[in-house]
């Protein structure tokens, strides 16, 4: 049985004179590579080009804030629960009074760590989170010397507080999860 | 000895017992839920009204049955009394609207409450919720207190049950801790914010069924489920000693004392095993609590299974390979 129908059955029977020229084979050969050169190439020429994305590409974290700047994560470890790859950890502290502008609940993430290594980007975290904080974007992590710098932390995670470098995660909440996001009695949400 | 049949599982008990207790000899999953209820403390139950039943004959000499749905920690077993729990959907849709008004006025901070995890209040609205809310209204709101410096009180989550004002009048001597107002406006609280001194106060924390009361030496320290609970004891002059520790690697994070099925503590602890012995040379740890398999705390804890315990049919095959 084979995967294709290309095999071919070889024995070491004596060549013939055309066969032992190797000219007609040379040639043979050429032709399928000259082929190949003409060919459509399905690589990219990456640096000046880059791919289309998805959408919902899922890429490199960010810890969202919302309209008042305020950090949304509350330090809940849900998504360290759901990690499948045990990628996150997390140090919770309180919020201080002064820090109101600072961080939206009383808890707050003192540290917070994904290792990119060890992340599978499978969105876990993201289904998880009841306070809409983690999203992941379609910016993809940079390339490093050690493994070190891998480790992402808050630094890197949190989104910019100014209003016009913040990262648009709108197309990752479906219409069911905006028209939620809306009702009375969910204020906590918002 | 009187016999009663709670959903089809009959059992034998002495009188004065109530029908929650003796479903709790038979136990499994017949076990009606309870929220204020304690057995360790007297003359609590009766107010959550979670644990109400369907008492669907009376007795063997009146088999009426009784008009209403009775609360299962305060009603007495009677001689042939047969008792419908699971099998009732009365029961179970009255058990709804139970949890519903419980939340009426408990505040949706699960993230942030140290309790998430091993809360009673969480646990029951997982199994008999539901997932949204009707209530649009504002809910009740207090400042956070320090009761003492170890136990911090929110008020916000407090879902009334008396349990500690029972733990603190029945085991600590001078009451100083109590409830105060009435109807809605009604809060625990001690008088005059008095701080709780009392060795044994710390267990108030331990009955809470919510995060009402919690540990200010954990406060916002770990998540419940990050941290590994073990059983240990030391030598207490004060109380048995025996707790369950919640470590993380070498490190004590919190200490409790060791809960039953019910979610009960065993035996109350002291004050000092509870909030001064955070290093682990001070207790002779036996080994790891064992907890629920379908508990938050148990996943991603992984513990080898002794000879003969093993629960999971998939196990036993690999245990015996067929030849």
């Amino acid at each position: 049985m084979s995967l294709t129908n290309r095999t071919k059955v070889v024995s070491n029977k004596r060549m013939s004179f055309l066969e032992r020229l190797y000219l007609p084979a040379i040639f043979k050969g050429m032709v399928i590579t000259m082929k190949h050169v003409f060919m459509k190439k399905v690589t990219i020429k990456y640096p000046e080009k880059t791919r289309e994305f998805s959408e919902i590409y899922r890429g490199r974290h960010v810890l969202k804030r919302d309209d008042e700047g305020r950090e949304r994560c509350t330090a809940c470890g849900l998504c360290a629960l759901a990690c499948p790859a045990e990628a996150i950890t997390m140090v919770a502290a309180e919020r201080q009074p002064g820090e109101e502008n600072l961080y939206r609940e009383e808890k707050y993430a003192k540290v917070y760590e994904i290792n990119m290594l060890r992340c599978i980007y499978c969105g876990l975290c993201e289904s998880a989170c009841p306070k809409e904080a983690i999203f992941l974007t379609k910016n993809i992590v940079d390339s490093e010397y050690g493994r070190a710098q891998f480790i992402y932390g808050k630094d890197k995670l949190v989104e910019p507080v100014e209003k016009d470098k913040r990262i648009d995660v709108s197309k990752r909440q479906t219409p069911e999860v905006l028209a939620f996001k809306k009702l009375p009695n969910e204020r906590h949400n918002i | 000895m009187l016999k009663i049949t709670i959903d089809g599982h009959s059992t034998e008990v002495e009188e004065g017992t109530t029908i929650l207790q003796a479903a709790r000899k038979i136990g499994g999953e017949i076990v009606p839920p309870a929220m204020c209820y304690y057995s360790k403390l007297k003359g609590s139950g009766g107010k959550c009204r979670t644990c109400l039943v369907k008492v669907s004959k009376g007795s063997e000499k009146d088999p009426r049955p009784m008009p209403k749905l009775v609360a299962s920690c305060s009603t007495p077993v009677q001689d042939g009394m047969e008792v419908q729990n699971i099998t009732s959907p009365e029961v179970l849709e009255t058990r709804k609207a139970i949890v519903e008004f419980l939340l009426i006025n408990h505040p949706l901070d699960c993230p942030v409450c140290d309790q998430a995890g091993e809360c009673d209040l969480q646990d029951l609205s997982f199994e008999h919720g539901v997932d949204t809310s009707r209530f649009e209204e504002g809910k009740r709101e207090f400042d956070q207190i320090d009761i003492g410096e170890n136990i911090k009180l929110h008020m916000n989550r407090c879902i009334l049950c008396y349990r500690c004002v029972y733990t603190v009048n029945q085991i600590t001597d001078g009451r100083i801790h109590g409830v105060l107002y009435r109807g809605d406006a009604s809060e625990i609280s001690t008088f005059i914010q008095n701080a709780i001194t009392n060795d044994f106060s710390g267990n108030v924390i331990d009955v809470c069924p919510v995060g009402a009361l919690t540990d200010r030496s954990f406060r916002f320290k770990s998540r419940v489920w990050f941290t590994r609970p073990m059983d240990a004891h030391r030598d207490c002059p004060k109380c048995s000693g025996k707790v369950t520790l919640w470590m993380s690697a070498n490190d004590i994070y919190r200490v409790t004392a060791r809960k039953d099925e019910f979610n009960e503590v065993e035996e109350f602890i002291c004050n000092e095993c509870r909030f001064e012995k955070k290093n682990a040379e001070d207790w002779i740890i036996e080994g790891p609590r064992t907890i629920t398999r379908t508990s938050i705390i148990s996943v991603n804890h992984y513990q080898k299974l002794k000879q003969g315990s093993i629960i999971n049919p998939v196990a036993k095959k690999i245990e015996k390979p067929s030849e």
